[in-house]
């Protein structure tokens, strides 16, 4: 069973390593999390860009948040992705297996899927 | 919405954007001969509505701009509920009208034998990505059957525990509530 005893096994282990833990934040993927985005599944999108983020050991250089309605809720679940010095990227229709995927591709490697993009769809 | 949880996601967002400090999540299931039912209640001490945005609160096509954060969210709840034969509730103070006791408080009751009732879901899901979302914020979340607790987590107690220095979304903390919560169910069943 999980205890209290553990988490504050993993403050100690996390407390070591917080040097090496500061992100320099370069990547910024957002998901957006009104009524609109829940509804259309944006909570396991959500939870896999946690997740792959940290599996393929890309925490250091990229945070996931969370917005509002952005505006285009016929095209939920919707993620952005903000890198400084470069135009953002918006994906549309999302699913946790696309989310593996851009992580994967996107994130780890730098090559925008454009066939998930906002562009991609309105043409 | 599929899950009731998503439900609970959302309206508890509602929260988070009232600048709430604190939000509770109660589930509260009654499983006996005469009934089979599951409440839902969703508290804050966010800012809190005036009555005339309260009185408008669950009408979808209510859009002022003071409101329009409000949206489809509670009318969807709403629903949810009444076409099990249940209602949905909702008392709040507005930050003007009461100066420290302000907030908003959305219950909503289900009768769960009914053909139209949605099923809780993923309910673990939905705490966790409020947590990842909202590290700042404390959560209150309890889910009880008939009278006994098969969840429990209060943010409060972690902040204790990990200090000022681990955000509640590090990735180890998330992780370990989310098999905190999992294992509280498992336990609760095997019960």
């Amino acid at each position: 069973m999980k205890s209290l005893a553990e988490l504050q096994a993993i403050k100690e282990k996390m407390q070591n390593k917080v040097v090496l833990r500061e992100g320099t934040g370069d990547i910024r993927v957002v998901v957006g999390m009104a009524t609109c985005g829940i509804a259309a599944g944006a909570r396991p999108v959500l939870n896999t860009f946690v997740e792959e983020v940290q599996n393929q050991n890309l925490s250091k250089k990229v945070t996931v948040s969370q917005t509002g309605c952005i505006g285009i809720c016929q095209y939920e679940p919707v993620v952005e992705i903000f890198e400084a010095g470069k135009e953002k990227v918006t994906y549309v229709k999302m699913t946790a297996e696309k989310a593996k995927k851009v992580v994967e591709q996107h994130l780890k490697n730098g090559r925008v899927i454009s066939e998930y993009t906002i562009a991609a769809h309105k043409a | 919405m599929k899950e009731l949880s998503l439900n609970i996601l959302d309206i508890a967002e509602n929260s988070v954007k009232a600048k709430a400090t604190v939000v509770k999540i109660l589930i509260d299931e009654t499983e006996n001969e005469k009934e089979n039912t599951l409440k839902i209640t969703i508290s804050d001490n966010g800012c809190g509505m005036t009555e005339e945005v309260l009185k408008n609160v669950t009408d979808p096509f209510y859009t002022t701009r003071t409101t329009r954060k409000v949206g489809l969210g509670l009318p969807f709840l709403k629903l949810a509920a009444e076409q099990t034969g249940g209602n949905l509730k909702i008392v709040s103070k507005s930050k003007e009208e009461e100066k420290t006791n302000h907030g908003t408080a959305v219950t909503a009751c289900f009768n769960k034998n009914h053909i139209d009732f949605t099923p809780l879901g993923d309910i673990v899901s939905t705490v966790v990505t409020l947590i990842q979302g909202h590290p700042e914020t404390d959560f209150i979340f309890i889910h009880t059957k008939n009278k006994k607790e098969s969840a429990v987590l209060k943010t409060e107690e972690l902040r204790k525990i990990l200090g000022k220095d681990i955000p509640l979304n590090s990735f180890e903390v998330i992780t370990w509530i989310k098999d905190f919560l999992t294992e509280s169910y498992k336990e609760a069943v095997d019960k």
